[in-house]
C-alpha cells in the first residue's frame, strides 16, 4: 500500500472524530469565547467586542470568591475520593476472589444509575437534622442534640465523594490489575516488606490510573451545578452557581459566557500539568 | 505470566472500562424527548402545570397532546424561545411582573377579552396595567399567592411570626430558611426596614444590604422552591421567608403543623399569568387551552396543582374547591391579605443589575 493511501486511511479513520470535535466543542466553545467579548446592556446585547465581562469578574470579588470555593472544593474533593478509592480498588484487585470481583465492580458502580439529582436529595434527607444520619447518632447516644450537616460545604463534600469515590475506583483497579505479580515477588526477594513494596513498587505504578481518575473527578467536580446547588444550602457559591445566576436571573450569556471560558481556562491549566506529569513519569 | 491470569486481567480491564462508561454515560444521560404527535399543543410552563390531573382533562376533551416544557426564571425561558424557531411554542405561562417587557418584545399576541373570564378575577390580582399595552391584552393573571412566612408551629411561635423583625433577632437564629428570589425577598426587607418596595432604589439598596447580610447570619440556607420548602419539611429551618401557599399548602397534608401568614408590615404578592406566543400557528387550541386553565374546574386543578398550590385568579373556582383546600389556601382571609399587600417591585435594568449584585454577595456571605 502506498504511502499516499496509507495516509488517506488514517484521515478517514480519523475524521468522524475530528468533525464531531469540531461541530460540538471547538465550534460552541469559540461562540462561548465571542458570546465573552459581548455585553449585555438592559434587554439589549451589545457587540462592540470589550473585555467588561473579564473585568467585572476581577473586580466583583463574588465572582473570585467563586472560584476560589470551587476550587478548594474540587480539590478536597479530589484529595478524599483518592484516599478512599485506592483502599477500595486494591481490596477489590488483591483481596476479592477473581470470581466475586465482577459482581464487586457492578456493585461499586450502582450508584451511578441512580438519577443524579434524585442522589443528591436523597443525600439531603441522610444529613438533614432530622434524617437519618442524625438519628442513627442521637439513637446510638453518640449525640446529645440532633445533628445537621445538610446545607454546608461539607455536605456539598460528601456528595461529591459518594460519586467519585466509584470512578476513581474503576480507574485505579484498571491499573492495578495491569501490574504483573511478578513484580512484587520481585520486590520481596530483594528483601522489600509489604509496605516498601507498596510504597516503591505498586504505587509508583499506579500512579497514572490515580491521575487520570483524579483528573476526571477535578473536570467533573469543578464544572457540576446540581450537588452544590441541592446540598450547599446557598451558603457559599460555587462557579458553575455564579454562572447559572447570570442566566436565569438576568439572562445575561455574556457575563456567563466569560465565567465559563474562566472554568474552562483553569481545567485547561489542571490538563497541562497532569499530560505533562505523565509525560515525564513515563520518561 | 500465565495465559489463565493475563485473560483475567483482560477481563478485568474491559468490565472496569465498560462499567466506567456506562457509569459516565448514566451521569451524562439526558431525558429523551416525547415521540411527536399529529395534534400538539406546546407550552413553555412553570412545573404547576405540568401535573397530569390538570392537563389530561384538556387532552381527552379536545383530543390534543400538550406538550409542556418547565422552566425557571424569566431569562431562561426567553432564552429557550430565542433558540427556538417561530411557531415553536403556542402558550406561555409567565411571571405576571415580566409580561410588560415580553409584550414589549412583540412576543405575545393580543387575547379577546370579550372570551375571557376577567370580571371573575379578584380585583387586586386583575393588574390590566400589566397585562394590557396599548389598550390591547397579551396575558390573563391565573394564579397569585404571598411571598411572606412559612413556619412550623410545633416548633416557633406562630405570634412571633407576625413580625419581621423577629427574624433579625437572636431567637431563630440558625432555623430561618430564604427563599432564593431576589425581587420579592428584597421587598420583604424593605417592609421590614419600614419601606414599601416601591422604595427600593439605587439609594436605598446600601440599607437593603445591611439588611440581607445580617439576615444571612440568622439563616440556615437559601434555597429555591424545592430546597426551601425541603428544610422546612425535613426540620433544617423552622421558618421560610418569602414562603407562603405555594411551599406549606401543598405539604399540610402529611404535616399540619405547617402553616404560613402575611406579616403585620405585609406581603408580597406574587402572580402568575398565561399568554398565547404571536408566532404560535395554534392560536385557536391556544386559546381553547387559556379558555380551560381560566375555567373555574381548570382553576381548582390548577390552585391545587401537585407542584405548588396557588390562589386561583377565578373567584368562581371557590365554588369548585373542597372546604379542606380553601381553609389551606385561606379563602376567607383574601380581601384581607390582599389589602395589606404589595406587588413585586419591578426595576428598571440598571437599578435591577445592582440589586442582582447584593443578591449575589448576599448567597456568598
Amino acid at each position: 500500500m502506498s504511502a499516499l493511501s496509507s495516509r488517506l486511511r488514517g484521515a478517514g479513520f480519523v475524521a468522524p472524530a475530528l468533525a464531531w470535535t469540531v461541530a460540538f466543542f471547538l465550534l460552541p466553545l469559540a461562540v462561548m469565547a465571542l458570546y465573552s467579548v459581548w455585553q449585555r446592556v438592559g434587554m439589549r446585547l451589545v457587540t462592540e467586542p470589550s473585555l467588561a465581562n473579564y473585568r467585572a469578574f476581577v473586580e466583583k470579588s463574588y465572582f473570585l470568591e467563586s472560584l476560589l470555593n470551587s476550587l478548594e472544593v474540587t480539590l478536597l474533593v479530589t484529595a478524599l475520593s483518592v484516599l478512599l478509592a485506592y483502599p477500595l480498588a486494591w481490596i477489590l484487585a488483591e483481596r476479592v476472589p477473581p470470581r466475586w470481583q465482577r459482581l464487586a465492580l457492578v456493585l461499586a458502580v450502582l450508584p451511578f444509575w441512580t438519577s443524579y439529582v434524585v442522589r443528591s436529595y436523597s443525600w439531603l434527607l441522610v444529613l438533614a437534622e432530622g434524617g437519618i444520619l442524625s438519628s442513627a447518632l442521637t439513637g446510638l447516644g453518640l449525640a446529645a442534640e440532633p445533628v445537621s450537616l445538610a446545607n454546608s460545604r461539607a455536605a456539598t463534600v460528601i456528595g461529591f465523594v459518594h460519586f467519585f469515590v466509584m470512578l476513581l475506583t474503576l480507574t485505579i483497579y484498571a491499573n492495578l490489575v495491569q501490574l504483573p505479580p511478578s513484580y512484587r515477588k520481585a520486590a520481596q526477594d530483594l528483601g522489600a516488606g509489604p509496605l516498601r513494596t507498596f510504597w516503591h513498587v505498586i504505587l509508583p505504578l499506579t500512579l497514572p490510573g490515580i491521575m487520570i481518575g483524579a483528573f476526571l473527578t477535578f473536570v467533573l467536580c469543578i464544572g457540576d451545578y446540581i450537588t452544590p446547588q441541592i446540598l450547599g444550602g446557598n451558603n457559599e457559591l460555587l462557579l458553575p452557581q455564579t454562572i447559572m445566576l447570570q442566566i436565569q436571573r438576568r439572562a445575561d450569556f455574556p457575563m456567563a459566557s466569560a465565567l465559563a471560558m474562566v472554568l474552562m481556562a483553569v481545567v485547561t491549566l489542571v490538563y497541562l500539568a497532569c499530560a505533562r506529569w505523565l509525560k515525564l513519569e513515563r520518561v | 505470566m500465565s495465559d489463565r491470569s493475563i485473560r483475567k486481567r483482560a477481563a478485568g480491564l474491559r468490565l472496569a472500562g465498560l462499567l466506567s462508561g456506562t457509569a459516565l454515560l448514566g451521569a451524562l444521560a439526558l431525558q429523551p424527548g416525547r415521540a411527536a404527535a399529529a395534534e400538539e399543543l406546546n407550552a413553555l410552563v412553570w412545573c404547576d402545570h405540568t401535573d397530569p390531573a390538570l392537563i389530561e382533562p384538556f387532552e381527552k376533551a379536545h383530543g390534543v397532546r400538550v406538550n409542556l416544557k418547565e422552566y425557571e426564571g424569566t431569562g431562561t425561558a426567553l432564552a429557550l424561545v430565542e433558540q427556538s424557531r417561530p411557531g415553536d411554542w403556542d402558550v406561555f405561562v409567565i411571571d405576571g411582573v415580566d409580561v410588560p417587557r415580553v409584550a414589549e418584545a412583540g412576543l405575545l399576541a393580543e387575547l379577546p377579552a370579550d372570551q375571557l373570564p376577567l370580571d371573575d378575577l379578584f380585583e387586586q390580582v386583575r393588574m390590566d396595567d400589566v397585562t394590557m399595552r396599548d389598550g390591547k391584552r397579551y396575558a390573563i393573571m391565573e394564579k397569585f399567592g404571598y411571598n411572606v412566612v412559612g413556619y412550623d408551629k410545633s416548633k416557633v411561635d406562630p405570634a412571633d411570626m407576625r413580625d419581621l423583625s423577629v427574624l433579625w433577632g437572636d431567637k431563630y437564629a440558625g432555623r430561618i430558611a430564604v427563599y432564593d428570589y431576589y425581587i420579592p425577598l428584597m421587598d420583604l426587607v424593605a417592609l421590614h426596614l419600614g419601606m414599601e418596595p416601591d422604595d427600593i432604589s439605587a439609594e436605598t439598596l446600601p440599607q437593603i444590604r445591611e439588611a440581607l447580610l445580617a439576615l444571612k447570619e440568622k439563616s440556615a440556607m437559601v434555597g429555591e422552591v424545592v430546597s426551601s420548602t425541603t428544610a422546612l419539611a425535613t426540620g433544617e429551618a423552622d421558618i421560610l421567608l418569602g414562603g407562603g401557599e405555594w411551599a406549606v399548602a401543598v405539604m399540610q397534608g402529611d404535616n399540619p403543623d405547617l402553616e404560613w401568614v402575611l406579616p403585620e408590615q405585609g406581603g408580597i404578592l406574587w402572580s402568575q399569568s398565561i399568554a398565547i406566543f404571536e408566532s404560535s400557528e395554534k392560536k385557536d387550541l391556544a386559546l381553547e387551552f387559556v379558555k380551560y386553565i381560566m375555567s373555574p374546574e381548570g382553576q381548582a386543578r390548577l390552585a391545587t396543582s401537585s407542584c405548588f398550590w396557588g390562589m386561583p385568579a377565578n373567584r368562581q373556582a371557590g365554588a369548585v374547591l373542597s372546604d379542606e383546600a380553601r381553609a389551606r389556601l385561606r379563602w376567607d382571609e383574601q380581601d384581607e391579605f390582599l389589602a395589606n399587600s404589595y406587588r413585586y417591585f419591578i426595576p428598571d435594568a440598571e437599578l435591577d443589575a445592582q440589586m442582582l449584585d447584593v443578591w449575589t454577595e448576599f448567597l456568598q456571605h
